[in-house]
C-alpha cells in the first residue's frame, strides 16, 4: 500500500506536442493518499485511462514525475511498481483453474508453495470463489472472471495498488451490485489504495471516497460525492453527475435576487465575484413542483418507478424535477427552488455566496 | 447450420457437386475397379477379388515406403512447428514490419511444388549449385545423389523451407487476436516469458494450431513433387514415399491392379488420420 | 402487428426460447429486459427471420411469415456495435437502404435529410463514421435504420457502448423518434432503469421464458411472479420468506408484518414478501411503516442519496435513502419498512397481491 503522488504530469501521445491543444492529458498535481479509494470519472478521451496508464506504468509520462510513498518510480517496469489491475474484459489464464489463477503472481514471484496455498485458500473464500476453486477458469461468467482479476491483485500482501479499468462493463446490473459491495468490504478490510477509472457515475460515486471529475484532459474537481452533488465547481460536473444532471438557467444579478425573465428567485446570499456570463445551477432534485412559485408548463412525465422525471418548460427555458413516488402533480403546476441547492456560475465556474460557506 | 432454409441455396452448391463428382469421385471408382481385377493387356479382365491387397499388405516394399512416410511426417512436424511458432512469436505486432514479415513469409507458398524441387536440385547439386558446392569446399561430405542421408536432410529442409511459412501465418492470426489487456495482465502478475507462451499465448493458438499440424501432416503425407524432381526417389529406394512408390508401380511397371489397392489403402489412411484430427479438434471446440 | 404464437427455438439439446407467445402492434416501444443469455437476441433473430423456430409460428399484419427469410421481410436492425460503412459519409450510410431499394435521388435526399435532423446528424453528413464519436456512430446506424421505413425495427442493447452520460441522452429522444414513426419496435436491455426510462412495453425474459409482458410501468408495480419482479429491479429487489398466521406475516427471530387487507382471504402458508430499496427507511415515516431488526454491512453514497447494504437474518437488503448517512459496518438498527408496497409471492413464486398491496389509503 502506498501513497500516489502525480508530480506535475502531463502526457501527449505525440512525438512533440506544439500546443496545449496536443496533450491528452494536461498537467496534474494531484496526491492520491495511501489506503484511500479513488475514482477518475469522466466521458471517453477525457484522459482518465491515459492516467490510469501512467500510474500502472503501461505508459510513460511526457512530463512529470511519479512517487509511489515518496519514492520516484516514474521509470521504473510495470513489474516493479508492484501494482494490480483489473481490466474491463475479465483476463483470466483460460487452461488454469481459479485457485492457479490466484497462485500465478505468487509462483512468479517465487513464495513458498506453502504459504501460496494458505494465500490462495483465503482469498478464493474472500471472493467467494470456494466451490469453484478447482474448476478450469474459462467455464465461468463474465461477474466469476472479473473476481478472480481482483483477486490475482489481493493475494499479493505487498501490492501498492489496485488499480480499475471500467471493471463493471460487462457484468449485468444484478451482478454489478453484488460485485460492488464486495470491493467496497474488501477495501474496507485491507485499505489498499484503490484508483477506480469509469464513465459511470454511479460506480464512481458509489465507490470512491474522493471522485476526480476529468473532462478535456483536465482535472475539473476533486470532492467527495456529496461536494460533487451539492456544490459543483463548474457547470459540466452539475451536468455530468445527477441523472438527470443539473438545471442551468441564464440569469442577471441584483442583490441577493436573480432575475430569470420576468421572474425573481430569492438567494440564500449575495454573489462575490465572478466574470462571464452568470449561470444560476440546481438540481432536479431540489426543484419543488407546486402550487406556489413560478409558473411552468409540463412537457413530458416519465415514471420511472421510484419517482418520476417531469420535464417542464419555465421562461422558455427546459427544466427538470423529480417528484416522489406518492406524490401529486398538481393541475395549475408552479416550481420553487430549495434555497439550500442553489448554486451560482460565473463563465462556467462556481461562484461563492455571501452568507453561505462556500 | 439452419440459418437458411431457402432452397435456391441448393443450385448453388449444384456446380461444386458436379466438380467433385467428375474429379473424385468417378476417378475413385476406376481405381477401385482396378483393384479388385486383373489385366494382361488387351482390355481383358480377371476378377481378382482381395487379391492384390492381402499382396501389398504383406509386401516389404510397402511397410518400407509406408514407413519412410511416418517418418518423414514426423520429422517435418517435429520441425515445422516448434519453427513456426517461434517465427510467429517473434514477428512485429504493428508497425512497417508487419506487411513486410508477411510478404516474406508468403512468397515460398506461392511457388509451385515442382519450382521449389528444381530450385533445391540445382541449390543442393555438387558441380553447380550454391549449397553442394560450397558444403563440400567446408569439408561437409555432402551429395544428395549418392548418400541416403544427405538425400533425407535436402528434402526435409526443402519442406521446412516451402511449408513452415504455413504454420507462421495461421499461429500468427492466432496471436493477434489476443487483447493488449493479457499481455498487460501477465506484466502486472510478474510473468516469465515462458509463463506468458504457456498460459496466454499457447492456448490462444490452440486452435490454429490443430488446423496447422492436420494440414501439415496431410500434405507432408501426401509428399510426390519434390523429392520426385531432386532425389527421384533415390539413391536406391531411400527416398521413395509411398507416392512416389505408386507412379513407379503403375507407370513404370504397369502394375494396376497392386497400385489401385496401394492407392486405395493410402486414401484410407488420410482419411482415417483426417478424421482422428477433426474429432479431437470438435472435442476440443465442445470443451471451451 | 406482429404476432408470436407458441415459439420455441431449440439448437441441439438446449432450448434457447421456450413456448413464446407475444403480440406487438404498430407504433408501439416493447422492451425485451432480461440477463445476460436470457433469450432476448435469440427472440429477436426469431422476429427478423434470421433464425427459424422449432416450432410455433411468426405472423405480421396478418400474414404467417414463419419460413420468410430476412430478406424478404421489411426489418432493420440496430447492433451493440456500432456497424456503419466505415467508406462512406454520413449521407450515404443513411442514404443505402433506400438506394438499395431503388428510390428516386429526390426522395432519398428528403429522407436522408429529415432522418438526419431528427438524430441531430446534420452537421455531420459529409463526414465518414470513423470520424464521429460512439454516440453520433450509433445515431448514424439508428439513422440508416429509421429512413429504411420498416415494419419491424430491431435494437439489440443499442446503447451498451457508450458512455453513461450518452446513454441518458439518446435515451430521452429514443421514444421521441420512435413516436414519428409507425413500426414496431423492439429494443433489448439488461438494464431495467433503461426500460423504465424508455417507456412504453416491456416483457421481461427469464431463460428463454417471456415471464410477463405489459406497460413497463406495470410490470415494475405489479410483477406477475417473482423472477419477473427480480428481473425488473435494479437496485435488486429485497424478500424475505415470511409464514402467514391469520392476520400476521411470521418469522422465527420475532419479525411480524400485518397481512394487508388486500390478503386477508389467502391461505395461511409461507410466502415470499418483496419490497424495494426506496420503501424500506431509517426512520418511521407514517403509520404503515413496521420496524425490522437489520445488521450494517456496507454503506454507498451517490452524493444526494445513501444506498445502505443491510443483513437480515440470511437476506441480503438494499435501503435507498434519502441524503448521506455514514454507518459503519455492523451496526445494528432497526428499518423500517413501507407496508403499502409489498408484493408477495407464494410459494410457486406466483404473485398473489397483483397490483401492489396496500392498505387503507392515508387518509
Amino acid at each position: 500500500m502506498a501513497r500516489i503522488q502525480l508530480d506535475h504530469i502531463r502526457h501527449a501521445y505525440g512525438a512533440s506536442p506544439a500546443s496545449e491543444a496536443d496533450y491528452a492529458l494536461k498537467e496534474v498535481d494531484h496526491t492520491f493518499e495511501d489506503g484511500g479509494a479513488y475514482a477518475l470519472l469522466g466521458p471517453s478521451g477525457c484522459g482518465k485511462t491515459t492516467l490510469l496508464n501512467i500510474i500502472s506504468g503501461l505508459l510513460r509520462a511526457s512530463e512529470g514525475r511519479l512517487l509511489f510513498d515518496g519514492t520516484d518510480v516514474t521509470d521504473l517496469s510495470t513489474q516493479e511498481r508492484n501494482i494490480a489491475q483489473v481490466f474491463q474484459f475479465p483476463v483470466v489464464y483460460d487452461t488454469m483453474t481459479v485457485s492457479d489463477n490466484l497462485a500465478f503472481p505468487l509462483r512468479n514471484r517465487g513464495v513458498p508453495e506453502a504459504e501460496v496455498d494458505r494465500k490462495v485458500r483465503e482469498i478464493v473464500e474472500m471472493i467467494g470463489l470456494g466451490d469453484w476453486a478447482q474448476k478450469k477458469a474459462r467455464g465461468l461468467t463474465a461477474d466469476q472472471k472479473q473476481k478472480i482479476s481482483l483477486g490475482r491483485g489481493l493475494v499479493r500482501s505487498d501490492v501498492n495498488a489496485i488499480l480499475f479499468d471500467e471493471p463493471l462493463t460487462v457484468i449485468d446490473p444484478h451482478m454489478k451490485w453484488e460485485l460492488r459491495t464486495q470491493l467496497k468490504q474488501l477495501h474496507r478490510r485491507f485499505a489498499h489504495t484503490m484508483v477506480y477509472v469509469t464513465h459511470d457515475q454511479t460506480e464512481a460515486l458509489t465507490f470512491a471516497d474522493k471522485v476526480v471529475v476529468m473532462f478535456d484532459g483536465q482535472i475539473v474537481q476533486i470532492g467527495t460525492p456529496d461536494e460533487l452533488f451539492e456544490r459543483p465547481s463548474h457547470t459540466f460536473v452539475g451536468y455530468f453527475i445527477g441523472s438527470p444532471g443539473m438545471n442551468l438557467l441564464p440569469v442577471t444579478l441584483d442583490g441577493r435576487t436573480a432575475h430569470l425573465g420576468g421572474q425573481r428567485i430569492e438567494l440564500p446570499g449575495a454573489a462575490r465575484g465572478g466574470k462571464g456570463q452568470i449561470e444560476l445551477g440546481v438540481r432536479p432534485e431540489y426543484v419543488r413542483l407546486g402550487r406556489d412559485g413560478m409558473p411552468v408548463t409540463i412537457s413530458k412525465v416519465e415514471d420511472i418507478g421510484r419517482h418520476r422525471i417531469v420535464r417542464a418548460s419555465l421562461e422558455g427555458r427546459e427544466i427538470a424535477a423529480i417528484v416522489g413516488e406518492d406524490e401529486t402533480i398538481p393541475a395549475d403546476p408552479h416550481v420553487s427552488f430549495d434555497p439550500a441547492g442553489i448554486n451560482l456560475y460565473a463563465g462556467s465556474w462556481r461562484i461563492d455566496l455571501d452568507g453561505k460557506g462556500a | 447450420m439452419d440459418r437458411t432454409w431457402n432452397n435456391k441455396a441448393w443450385f448453388m452448391v449444384l456446380p461444386v457437386l458436379l466438380l467433385v463428382a467428375f474429379s473424385a469421385v468417378i476417378p475413385l471408382m476406376t481405381v477401385v475397379n482396378y483393384s479388385v481385377q486383373d489385366t494382361f493387356g488387351n482390355n481383358q479382365f480377371f476378377w481378382a477379388g482381395t487379391e492384390w491387397f492381402e499382396e501389398m499388405l504383406t509386401s516389404d516394399r510397402f511397410w518400407l515406403a509406408m514407413g519412410r512416410n511416418l517418418i518423414f511426417s514426423g520429422i517435418v512436424l517435429a520441425i515445422e512447428v516448434p519453427l513456426g511458432i517461434f517465427i510467429a512469436l517473434n514477428m512485429p505486432k504493428r508497425g512497417w514490419g508487419v506487411p513486410v514479415c508477411l510478404v516474406l513469409m508468403a512468397l515460398p507458398l506461392l511457388i509451385p511444388w515442382n519450382v521449389v524441387g528444381t530450385i533445391w536440385q540445382v541449390f543442393g547439386r555438387v558441380d553447380i549449385g550454391l549449397l553442394g558446392y560450397v558444403l563440400n569446399e567446408l569439408g561437409v561430405d555432402y551429395n544428395y545423389v549418392s548418400d541416403p542421408f544427405a538425400a533425407w536432410v535436402t528434402v526435409i529442409v526443402m519442406d521446412v523451407w516451402h511449408w513452415t511459412s504455413l504454420v507462421v501465418l495461421l499461429c500468427y492470426a492466432g496471436l493477434v487476436s489476443i487483447p493488449d489487456a493479457y499481455y498487460q495482465a501477465a506484466k502486472i502478475d510478474g510473468a516469465s516469458r515462458w509463463a506468458v507462451f504457456r498460459y496466454i499465448q499457447l492456448p490462444k493458438m490452440n486452435r490454429v494450431l490443430l488446423i496447422a499440424v492436420l494440414l501439415r501432416f496431410m500434405d507432408s503425407f501426401m509428399i510426390y513433387t519434390e523429392p520426385f524432381v531432386v532425389t527421384g526417389g533415390g539413391p536406391g529406394n531411400s527416398t521413395t514415399f509411398l507416392s512416389i512408390d505408386l507412379v513407379k508401380m503403375a507407370i513404370g511397371q504397369f502394375d494396376l491392379g497392386p497400385a489401385a489397392a496401394m492407392s486405395i489403402i493410402y486414401f484410407l489412411i488420410v482419411l482415417l488420420m483426417s478424421w482422428v484430427f477433426y474429432t479431437v479438434m470438435t472435442n476440443y471446440d465442445a470443451e471451451r | 402487428m406482429l404476432e408470436l404464437r407458441n415459439v420455441t427455438k431449440k439448437v441441439g439439446a438446449a432450448e434457447h426460447i421456450r413456448d413464446v407467445s407475444l403480440t406487438l402492434r404498430h407504433g408501439t416501444l416493447n422492451v425485451l429486459l432480461g440477463p445476460t443469455l436470457s433469450g432476448k437476441t435469440s427472440l429477436m433473430r426469431l422476429m427478423a427471420g434470421l433464425d427459424l423456430a422449432t416450432s410455433g409460428s411468426v405472423h405480421f399484419d396478418g400474414q404467417d411469415v414463419t419460413g420468410v427469410p430476412v430478406q424478404r421481410r421489411n426489418v432493420a436492425m440496430v447492433y451493440q456495435q456500432f456497424i456503419n460503412y466505415p467508406a462512406m459519409t454520413v449521407y450515404d450510410n443513411i442514404a443505402s437502404p433506400l438506394r438499395v431499394a431503388g428510390k428516386d435521388r429526390e426522395l432519398i435526399d428528403r429522407e436522408v435529410r429529415k432522418a438526419a435532423e431528427l438524430l441531430r446528424l446534420t452537421p455531420y453528413l459529409d463526414r465518414t463514421p470513423l470520424n464521429l464519436s460512439g454516440g453520433q456512430q450509433q445515431r448514424t446506424a439508428l439513422a440508416r435504420a429509421i429512413v429504411k421505413n420498416a415494419g419491424l425495427v430491431l435494437l439489440d442493447e443499442p446503447l451498451a457502448n457508450l458512455d453513461y452520460k450518452l446513454r441518458e441522452e439518446l435515451r430521452a429522444e429514443l421514444p421521441r423518434i420512435f413516436a414519428d414513426s409507425g413500426a414496431i419496435f423492439v429494443y433489448a436491455t439488461t438494464e431495467p432503469s433503461e426500460a423504465l426510462l424508455l417507456g412504453g412495453n416491456t416483457a421481461t425474459m427469464s431463460e428463454g421464458r417471456v415471464t410477463q409482458f405489459g406497460p413497463t410501468i406495470d410490470v415494475f408495480r405489479a410483477p406477475a411472479d417473482l423472477t419477473t419482479a427480480r428481473t425488473i429491479s435494479d437496485p435488486p429487489l429485497n424478500t424475505i420468506v415470511l409464514r402467514k398466521n391469520g392476520r400476521h406475516f411470521e418469522l422465527d427471530g420475532g419479525a411480524n408484518l400485518p397481512v394487508p387487507d388486500a390478503l386477508a382471504g389467502v391461505a395461511d402458508g409461507a410466502y415470499t414478501i418483496g419490497f424495494r430499496p426506496h420503501h424500506l427507511s431509517l426512520r418511521r415515516q407514517h403509520a404503515h411503516a413496521v420496524s425490522l431488526p437489520a445488521r450494517v454491512l456496507v454503506t454507498e453514497i451517490t452524493g444526494s442519496e445513501s444506498f445502505i447494504h443491510l443483513g437480515f437474518a440470511d437476506e441480503r437488503w438494499v435501503m435507498l435513502a434519502p441524503g448521506v448517512h455514514h454507518l459503519d459496518a455492523d451496526d445494528r438498527l432497526d428499518v423500517f419498512v413501507d407496508t403499502r408496497h409489498l408484493l408477495v409471492f407464494d410459494a410457486d413464486g406466483r404473485s398473489v397481491t397483483g397490483a401492489p398491496a396496500r392498505l387503507a389509503e392515508d387518509a
